[in-house]
């Protein structure tokens, strides 16, 4: 019989060990979350990575080697964003209606995001380049990257800017707009998506389909509206 | 169903394919989501069939951000260097954005869904 440590040495080098130990990790997260009375602050995506980290270091794992068997789920991230033309389209005639309101919140969401983003940044005196990188940072990950690169900024920082930031939005998001008195699930989704990209979304959708439909469509239309505005004001700052 | 899971994926293969023919700055998937959303029109409904597969997808969205989640461990290091800053920056500047947008929408829209109204 083989001993523990072969058995290990071989599961790890399958993709099926952390397949397996990310849906394992979801699901406690979900628990918790769920336990919880569905509270925002126990948010699953937070919980599962935090287990996983911890995991990971505590294996000697490299996130190459863990991305392995991750990437399966994380390949259904596209598919998953295609999906979200379904409750857009459910929900079409609430948005039609407020078309206008819809572009001038997120135009002037995209903007605030980026300004004071960078504000702060500059204020507590980041490097040139952290400013650059975090810009963008409430935008959906690839269209961040491609803005964070033109910018001068590194890309790969942005992306795991984008990534905390969703989990900020989620977690902390659904407080504010308690605390601020937003009744209407359009301007609660709307909001979640354009500070929080597909993340807040997932919660958005969670919790209400319209405010799910204002999300991912805000989500969108702030990474187009991002992408046009930002590298043009940059120009002309800096 | 599998033909519902082709279209999906059918959808975001144009995707890719159109924004890199016209070079705009959207991701392939947000592009498959407007063909998707055209589909619908078209057929002036979501198919029952489309919307197990989709619905369901959506229903573990927040799952598919796991990976990616991890990755931040990789530019820990990158973010240790400058930790205050950019997790201030990242706190203030999303607490700040959703308040802005929130309010803002709900000022403007002239049609809200309020709480209450749906259970």
């Amino acid at each position: 019989m083989n001993n523990a440590t072969s058995i290990w040495v071989y599961l790890s080098t399958t993709p099926l060990l952390h397949l397996t130990l990310t849906l394992a990790a979801f699901a406690v997260g979900n628990s918790i979350y769920e336990r919880m009375g569905r509270n925002p602050i126990f948010n699953p995506v937070l919980i599962a990575v935090v287990i996983l980290v911890a995991m990971l270091i505590f294996t000697n794992t490299s996130y190459q080697d863990y991305f392995e068997g991750a990437q399966f789920v994380h390949f259904l991230l596209g598919p998953a964003t295609v999906c979200l033309a379904l409750p857009l389209y459910r929900q079409f005639e609430k948005v039609r209606g407020s078309a206008l309101a819809i572009f001038a919140s997120i135009i002037t969401g995209s903007l605030t995001a980026s300004a004071s983003a960078v504000g702060i940044a500059w204020a507590l005196s980041a490097s040139q380049e952290t400013i650059m990188s975090i810009a963008p940072k409430s935008v959906t990950a690839p269209v961040a990257m491609g803005i964070s690169e033109q910018l001068g900024g590194l890309p790969s920082l942005t992306a795991a800017m984008v990534i905390v930031t969703g989990i900020i939005g989620a977690t902390l998001g659904p407080l504010v707009l308690n605390v601020l008195g937003i009744k209407d699930w359009a301007a609660r989704g709307l909001a979640m998506g354009t500070a929080s990209h597909g993340i807040g979304t997932a919660r958005a959708l969670q919790v209400n389909e319209v405010a799910g439909a204002f999300s991912g469509l805000a989500m969108g239309l702030n990474a187009l509206a991002t992408a046009l505005l930002l590298p043009l004001i940059f120009s002309l700052i800096f | 169903m599998l033909n519902h899971l082709t279209l999906i994926f059918a959808c975001q293969l144009a995707g890719e394919a159109l924004t890199r023919a016209f070079e705009t700055p959207l991701p392939g998937p947000v592009i498959g989501m407007v063909l998707l959303f055209i589909y619908c029109a078209i057929r002036k409904g979501v198919p029952d069939d489309l919307a197990s597969v989709g619905d369901n997808l959506l229903k573990n969205l927040s799952l598919l951000f796991v990976p990616a989640g991890v990755g931040v461990m990789v530019y820990g290091a990158l973010f240790a260097r400058e930790a205050v800053a950019i997790v201030a920056a990242l706190i203030g500047s999303t607490v700040i954005t959703v308040g802005v947008t929130g309010l803002l929408m709900q000022r403007l829209n002239k049609t809200p869904v309020l709480m209450d109204d749906t259970k």
